[in-house]
């Protein structure tokens, strides 16, 4: 056992790595794989790619790919973040925290349209219209004149207006060299309540969360037990495990569009009854404008529209609002339709 | 994307399952009746008929009777659930480790799912040799275990302006605390080399967000680890499946999901979750940045709004949390009178750098209403503060890391609710 115990303990010894050991895992980084990942850019400018862009073209732009979460002005749509104006709020009773009144430096803006940006499809616009986004940001914030040419060349003449508006954490002097009394007894004469959670009454209700959470489930399984009983009939009409499919394939439009039971109109339009229903039927959502038009049409969202502005929303519906830029694979699309008919 | 800290509008009735059902005098089930508990006294299905079998759950989940144990999320607090949080029912737990299925969630794209053989890790920038790894790579290099709490820097913001949410889980859900297994940063970047102009590093995810941070060289080379387990098993989706870095008592947004790469820099990038988020703003209007490191607090779980009081007075168990980004828990008072006096809880276990800890006060209640409030102390020698001192400071739009000492109102029927005191 001694032996035992000896042998592992050398064996231990001669492994453990001393600090600068290098193990020769891994493999060498090929330039465009670096190149296709390491977008980032920094205040100073590094990383910024070529092309430019203007607010003119930026204003169509964004109308396209971000108006229907921050606004057409960028003023931001229900609680989607406002790009815009709150200038000198910052020391006001809830600020107004945008682009324009708060971002200390320009890099971050066109870093994170050109990362992460539009929601849903991010890393999809080209260099150019990153900048002429970027520009319309600027321009909506009145930070620039709407022919102001964007690029790595103009980009330091934009000048930030909190640029200087940040301390880097004090936390030090301020506050650990404060908080360190603990009193234990008569540390105060009375307690009186000065605020009460109940009173501003805004917790969710937990048995609310509950049922929402459990609903679809159970209506999913109800159905696959009914399926043996009349294959027949019941398979033509609807199929659960497509369905079941197209539940997670609805991950990507949840952002905007609401389904089943409580849902409403969100960025998008409530899709209960979506499937044979007329174009643009839900009477209290502003649509796009070609919808009111395919509506007078008498058009109806039966499968093979729904099939085609899925595939493509902006070639079946030119002027579409919505920014998504379409499924790719047929059988994504065919199961989200199928998941859609359970909610007539 | 957005979090807005205040409700603009009061919505609706709240009922609390825990705080409906409670009330004085549900003390039936210590009193043996007359003719004894039929509990006892007639034989039970369980005691008679046989159970499940070994094979009827492979992987198990808790039983149906805990099926209120879950993570909640605040609809008004977010535009959609693709980007947004939810919250770790703390109120119900108790020991210190986090259960992985309901650890709290934050996605800024929403949960990817990516398989160990898709994924790849790269370091760049101010290097010797950029690499890259695979999932299987990561599991070669000399690995370590390690507890450390992850919270959101915007944990309790919600309360800076007033005692907003009624419940542990909504004012302090924002953490959860795990046993990681993973490979020290260092190694990796050892395995890289790190040029001298080197300063930060950049750490990004894979997922659709792009979530990016900056760490100082420093903190890097300390104690970041890059981990792919947690509490002796895969991560989960929601918590960045497979490998996810863990950068201990720093603000949960540094701890990058879905870790794809790594990038010594010479500055910080200034991302927008460095900048525009993650910054705390001051009265004046200047906002501090950098602000990484989150400080004690401690809260006490039970009883609270949603773990009401049932069994009237008597021996009754105060229990709570406690953590530190800056050291060791080394001590939690508590208090029933809403902070005239304190008195010394005992920590479940010592305390560790990073971790959290447990504490318990017991006492025999004696049925009048309490003000209960916990104060933590770490081994920096910092003590938690009140409210009122971190709005002296700091002012009310600060947001983030507010480690404020928290109140719970319990009334004499045990119901708990959120108050803010004099």
């Amino acid at each position: 056992m001694s032996k035992f115990l000896n042998s592992v303990i050398a064996a231990t010894l001669l492994a453990s790595p001393v600090a600068a050991e290098k193990f020769g895992l891994g493999r060498a980084a090929l330039p465009e794989e670096i190149a296709a990942w390491d977008l980032d850019v920094s205040p100073d400018g590094t990383g910024l790619p070529a092309g430019s862009g203007n607010a003119i073209d930026g204003d169509e732009l964004f109308a396209e790919h971000c108006a229907i979460c921050h606004g057409d002005f960028a003023e931001g749509v229900d609680n989607w973040p406002k790009l815009a104006g709150g200038m000198d709020t910052l020391d006001h009773e809830d600020p107004l925290k945008t682009v324009g009144s708060y971002w200390p430096y320009l890099s971050t803006a066109f870093d994170y349209v050109r990362r992460s940006m539009p929601f849903g499809n991010a890393q999809s616009l080209s260099d150019d219209d990153v900048y002429a986004i970027t520009a319309y940001i600027l321009y909506s914030n009145d930070l620039i004149d709407d022919d102001f040419e964007l690029s790595k060349d103009t980009f330091f003449d934009v000048e930030m207006p909190n640029a200087d508006g940040f301390i880097i954490d004090d936390r030090a002097e301020t506050e650990y060299a404060v908080f360190t009394e603990a009193c234990m007894t008569d540390c105060k004469d009375s307690v009186e309540i000065t605020m009460r959670a109940l009173v501003l009454d805004v917790t969710p209700e937990e048995e609310g969360a509950e049922e929402a959470a459990a609903e679809p489930v159970v209506e999913v399984a109800a159905v696959v037990e009914e399926t043996p009983a009349e294959p027949e009939v019941v398979a033509a009409a609807f199929d659960a495990e497509l369905a079941a499919k197209g539940e997670k394939v609805f991950r990507k439009c949840k952002a905007c569009h609401q389904v089943g039971e409580g849902a409403s109109n969100k960025t998008g339009p409530v899709l209960n009854g979506v499937v044979g229903a007329s174009i643009g039927h839900i009477e209290d959502f502003r649509y796009s404008k070609v919808f009111g038009q395919m509506k007078d049409d008498g058009m109806v969202w039966d499968e093979a529209n729904l099939s085609a502005f899925l595939a493509k929303p902006k070639a079946f519906a030119k002027g579409t609002k919505m920014s998504f830029a379409g499924l790719r694979k047929d059988s994504e699309i065919a199961a989200v339709i199928e998941y859609l008919k359970q909610f007539q | 994307m957005t979090v807005s800290f205040k409700n603009g509008k009061a919505s609706r009735r709240q009922f609390l399952t825990g705080a409906a059902a409670a009330g004085a005098g549900t003390v039936a089930a210590s009193v043996a009746k007359a003719a004894g508990d039929p509990l006892i006294t007639e034989k039970q299905v369980w005691a008679q008929a046989t159970g499940d079998g070994v094979d009827a759950t492979p992987y198990g989940l808790p039983i149906e009777f805990e099926s209120d144990v879950v993570r909640r999320n605040v609809e008004w607090l977010t535009a959609d659930t693709i980007s947004s949080i939810n919250f770790t029912p703390i109120h119900a737990l108790d020991g210190t480790i986090t259960p992985q299925g309901c650890a709290f969630e934050r996605h800024h794209s929403g949960a990817i799912e990516m398989r160990k053989e898709d994924y790849r890790l790269m370091i760049n920038g101010l290097v010797d040799t950029p690499l890259v790894f695979t999932y299987e790579d990561l599991e070669r290099f000399p690995r370590e275990n390690h507890v450390y709490f992850c919270e959101c820097a915007a944990n309790t913001g919600m309360e800076w302006a007033g005692a907003q949410l009624n419940g542990a889980q909504f004012t302090h859900g924002m953490i959860h605390n795990m046993e990681y297994t993973g490979v020290p940063l260092r190694t990796l970047l050892n395995e890289a080399g790190i040029q001298t102009e080197g300063k930060w590093v950049y750490v990004e995810g894979a997922d659709a967000s792009s979530n990016g941070r900056s760490i100082p060289l420093e903190k890097a080379l300390d104690d970041v680890l890059v981990a792919f387990k947690a509490n002796g098993e895969a991560l989960r989706k929601e918590h960045g499946y497979p490998v996810r870095l863990v950068v201990p008592g720093w603000e949960g947004n540094m701890w990058v999901k879905w870790l794809r790469r790594i990038e010594v820099t010479n500055q910080a990038v200034e991302s927008r979750e460095e900048t525009s988020k993650y910054t705390d703003t001051l009265a004046d209007g200047t906002s501090r940045k950098w602000t990484w490191v989150m400080d004690a607090k401690s809260v006490v779980t039970s009883p609270s709004p949603q773990a009401p009081i049932k069994h009237g007075k008597g021996p009754l168990v105060i229990t709570g949390l406690a953590w530190s980004g800056r050291g060791a828990i080394t001590r939690v008072d508590v208090s029933i009178d809403g902070g005239k006096n304190w008195q010394e809880a005992r920590l479940g276990a010592p305390g560790s750098k990073g971790a959290m800890s447990r504490f318990y006060l017991d006492i025999n209640w004696d049925g009048q209403e309490m003000f209960l409030q916990s104060r933590a102390h770490d081994d920096t020698g910092y003590v938690q503060p009140t409210k009122t001192q971190l709005r002296d400071v700091r002012g009310l739009n600060s947001i983030y890391h507010n480690n404020c000492i928290q109140t719970w109102w319990v009334r004499s029927n045990g119901e708990a609710e959120n108050v803010e005191i004099s």
